[in-house]
């Protein structure tokens, strides 16, 4: 299963205005592996994930998907096995009704008429958004939107998933929903977030981005563990990692891949 | 902007209508462009003080909202909507063309008065039959049926875009004057000269926003072609659809039936 590999060498991007987004990054994500991307406003995020697919095009360095080199020629293979879901849901959906969404991506693929069918049912029955598949786009839910442009993406069968900023703007309800979904999926994933809390329960592996560089990789507890490094990358310790508010008991127990429960309860 | 926003959702509930099924819905898209085509040319050919024989045409629009089941009314008010602006046109005809044509017993009727009630007519019959054709196709199948009737790809593809980009537009546009409306207090504000730079800002926002769109397309396959999820031919049923039709229009133009209605009437009488 070679070709969920995602490699990424010396990558340097210079937007045309003189910005340098991103120095130096290199990493090596292998098959299966859930990555969070954390870091600041501003420190190269979102222009490394435009770079998975071949949205922007490297200043310098190079990107490998399963061992493919990512390049002009191989583009159209390459945006198939990575499949991108964008922060805002209303830049992804754009047809007429659900089912012409999903269903968007496998007919540019050439799949026959009889397989889209099936296959934009099962995707939508996957995302918990089968009811949805007649309706407009622009008449559902934030959470909704959020499952259906999922949805758009896992039709095509893509072997890694990148995402980002996945739970921003949901509400509590709906965050757990996209988050119990995430948790299912075997594909190589890899999500960018300021919710540190669910980069924590999802992820098992962390990178840390700081002003273009990748200033720390390693297991996702190590990482939030580490007071020092995030101070200085401008971040915090996940909230379940952090002191109760009311009586300043120590941290929740964190029992992965579970959500943490917050097991005492105040009185007043 | 409010009324904006409307008549946006609007135009969205027209494309949902295509997506019904009935027996003009399940017809290939190119013989419903072709039909109306030639509907739109046989109005157009008319001379202009003609307003009588335009009337049999109305069969074509109430066949077609009958059998594909559209909302008559919201066809209406649509077709309205458009009314204003056939009225800046045809205004001033009444005004300069004052030669009196016909005598409805002591009223005289000027040419002028004619050709504004035919340049009414005449639109009210073509704008409805395009609404019409959106509304039992859907805009993406009209411009695959254009183009696989000939027009160029690049065409089709930027009849797509503008219409995509239409509603992006128009979403930015609404939330922009909604935030302008509040800060401003029901006063002015700072009246002509906070709305050019607010357009700037719009165009530019409307552009980021077109290209994160684009990109999102280009991450999904898109390779400059839309594909139709509802694959159809070019049947026996088209063929008679087209033929029947056009027969039809052909016909009404060249044969004035209301006025055989006319005198078939007032034959009798007599």
């Amino acid at each position: 299963m070679s070709h969920h590999i995602v490699e990424v060498k010396n990558l340097r991007h210079v937007y045309s205005d003189g910005t340098a987004a991103l120095k130096d990054v290199s990493f090596i994500i292998t098959h299966g592996e859930s990555v969070g991307i954390i870091g600041a406003n501003g420190a190269g995020k979102s222009t490394l994930l435009q770079h998975l697919n071949g949205s922007l095009e490297p200043t310098g360095g190079s990107i490998h998907i399963g061992h493919t080199p990512l390049s002009k020629g191989t583009l159209p293979d390459i945006r198939r096995t990575v499949g991108m879901v964008f922060q805002d849901p209303d830049d992804q959906l754009f047809m007429p009704t659900v089912f012409d969404d999903v269903a968007f991506g496998p007919l540019n693929l050439g799949y026959a008429t009889a397989d889209v069918e099936q296959r934009v049912t099962e995707v939508l029955e996957l995302v918990g958004a089968g009811h949805l598949r007649d309706k407009p786009p622009y008449h559902l839910s934030g959470g909704e939107k959020k499952r259906v442009a999922i949805a758009t993406v896992l039709s095509m069968s893509p072997d890694i998933l990148v995402m980002d900023e996945p739970t921003n703007g949901l509400d509590p309800f709906a965050r757990r929903q996209l988050m119990a979904l995430m948790r299912d999926f075997e594909h190589t994933r890899i999500f960018t977030s300021h919710d540190l809390d669910m980069v924590m329960e999802l992820c098992d592996r962390v990178i840390v981005l700081h002003e273009g560089e990748v200033r720390a990789d390693g297991p996702a507890m190590e990482i939030f563990g580490n007071d020092k490094l995030l101070a200085e990358c401008r971040l915090e310790k996940p909230l379940s990692m952090q002191g109760c508010p009311v009586c300043g008991g120590g941290p929740a127990r964190v029992s992965r891949p579970h959500p943490p429960h917050h097991h005492h309860h105040h009185h007043d | 902007m409010a009324s904006i926003n409307k008549a946006v959702l609007d135009l969205k509930r027209l494309d949902l209508l295509a997506n019904n099924d009935s027996v003009i819905h399940r017809l290939d898209a190119r013989a419903k462009v072709l039909v109306t085509c030639v509907f739109i040319l046989c109005i157009v050919s008319y001379d202009r003080y003609e307003l009588a024989a335009l009337f049999p045409f109305f069969i074509f629009p109430a066949v077609l909202i009958a059998l594909a089941d559209l909302p008559a009314l919201f066809i209406a008010r649509k077709i309205a909507l458009l009314c204003p602006f056939v009225l800046v046109v045809g205004i001033f005809n009444p005004v300069f063309d004052r030669e009196v044509l016909v005598y409805l017993g002591p009223l005289g009727i000027s040419g002028g008065w004619i050709s504004f009630a035919s340049i009414m007519v005449r639109s009210v019959l073509t704008v409805g039959a395009a609404f019409i054709l959106v509304g039992v196709t859907g805009f993406t199948a009209v411009c695959q049926a254009l183009e696989r009737l000939g027009m160029p790809q690049v065409f089709a593809v930027q009849l797509l875009f503008l219409y995509r980009y239409i509603f992006v537009l128009s979403e930015e546009g609404g939330r922009a004057s909604r935030a302008r409306e509040l800060r401003s207090c029901g006063r002015k504000g700072l009246g002509i000269r906070s709305f050019s730079s607010m357009i700037g800002h719009l165009l530019l926002r409307t552009w980021q926003r077109a290209e994160r769109i684009h990109m999102a397309m280009l991450a999904r396959g898109f390779t400059g072609q839309f594909h139709a999820y509802r694959q159809s031919s070019f049947g026996k049923a088209e063929l008679l659809f087209v033929l029947g039709w056009s027969a039809l229009f052909v016909f009404l133009r060249i044969n004035n039936v209301s006025r055989y209605l006319g005198t078939l009437i007032t034959g009798l009488f007599t």
